[in-house]
């Protein structure tokens, strides 16, 4: 049995979640900080 | 049989112990109070996230580089034994995830500060995350090592429901903002969901489990050294990278907060 196609796996799957999860989480709070922002200068 | 000067000199000990415990306890609370002013807290979260996020995103990257080419493979496990970098810290951050947000739970339902329930909001989906990532790479490994890629087994299980317990809390938290609850049902869910922690790790104690016993402790560990340096790598990169997105989640809660209080005094002005 060839380990590697299991570590490889292994390895992509934590890559992307942990990326997702990166992007996901800045967008998140760029967005939410420039409304907030938005709505201050407004004000 | 101790003299009464030994014995004397041991209660004064003991006693200084306790003073130092009761005034790093009163210094935690006062840095507790102190962060719980979101102004403040701010200010220290902005540099603080993309420091925290690099740090840990270089760290982890590195000791995975390291993991996959600097290390000889395991006499029994072969080359799969390299899915042990990624899978110890995914297990790390799942149960340390749902310790953060505990305590952030019991420090809500004791203090009441509102950035106490803000984070264990904002840690739980990155909890959620490391849990489910240690349980798929954990599957993964056990398929070429164990011959299956599921056992119901206590450390398996017990893990499995720790992921399903993070999936309860999202929900209920995120139910519990929008109906404009107090925070105070989901913090309670938060504190009665340590039991699972004691269970996932005396687990392969208490029960004869697939999953191998403790390897790696504090002091000592079973691992070689020349196997084991890169795991401190990708553990410290990965818990940095933790709290990099904790922290980004957090800011994310605090603006939305901002921006719901402004609108709701708009509209009654």
């Amino acid at each position: 049995m060839n380990h590697w196609a299991f570590v490889t796996a292994a390895y992509v799957i934590t890559l992307a979640g942990a990326t997702a999860l990166a992007l996901q989480s800045w967008h998140a709070m760029r967005r939410a900080e420039a409304a907030a922002e938005a709505l201050r200068k407004k004000r | 049989m101790l003299g009464n000067g030994q014995a004397v000199a041991l209660h004064i000990a003991a006693i200084r112990k306790w003073i130092l415990v009761a005034k790093l306890g009163r210094a935690a609370r006062n840095v507790l109070h102190a962060l719980a002013n979101p102004t403040r807290f701010l200010k220290l979260a902005r540099p603080l996230t993309p420091l925290f996020f690099w740090v840990g995103t270089a760290l982890a990257l590195f000791g995975a580089w390291a993991g996959l080419t600097q290390t000889p493979p395991d006499y029994l496990q072969g080359e799969s034994v390299r899915i042990l970098y990624i899978h110890v810290p995914a297990a790390w951050l799942g149960m340390g995830g749902w310790s953060g947000v505990a305590v952030a739970s019991l420090v809500y339902l004791i203090w009441r500060h509102p950035l106490a329930s803000i984070a264990a909001r904002a840690v739980a989906p990155a909890g959620a995350l490391f849990a489910i990532l240690c349980l798929i790479t954990g599957s993964i490994w056990g398929r070429p090592t164990w011959g299956t890629w599921w056992e119901w087994d206590g450390r398996l299980t017990s893990m499995l429901l720790l992921f399903f317990v993070y999936l309860a809390y999202i929900a209920l938290a995120r139910a519990d903002a929008d109906r404009g609850g107090d925070g105070r049902v989901p913090a309670l869910f938060g504190v009665a969901g340590t039991v699972l922690l004691p269970i996932i790790r005396y687990s392969v104690v208490w029960w004869n489990t697939l999953h191998q016993g403790q390897s790696i402790g504090l002091t000592s560990s079973k691992i070689d050294a020349s196997m084991l340096w890169p795991l401190w790598f990708t553990l410290f990169g990965f818990t940095f990278f933790f709290a990099g997105i904790a922290l980004m989640r957090m800011r994310t809660l605090l603006a939305q907060a901002k921006v719901e209080a402004r609108m709701k005094r708009m509209a009654q002005s």
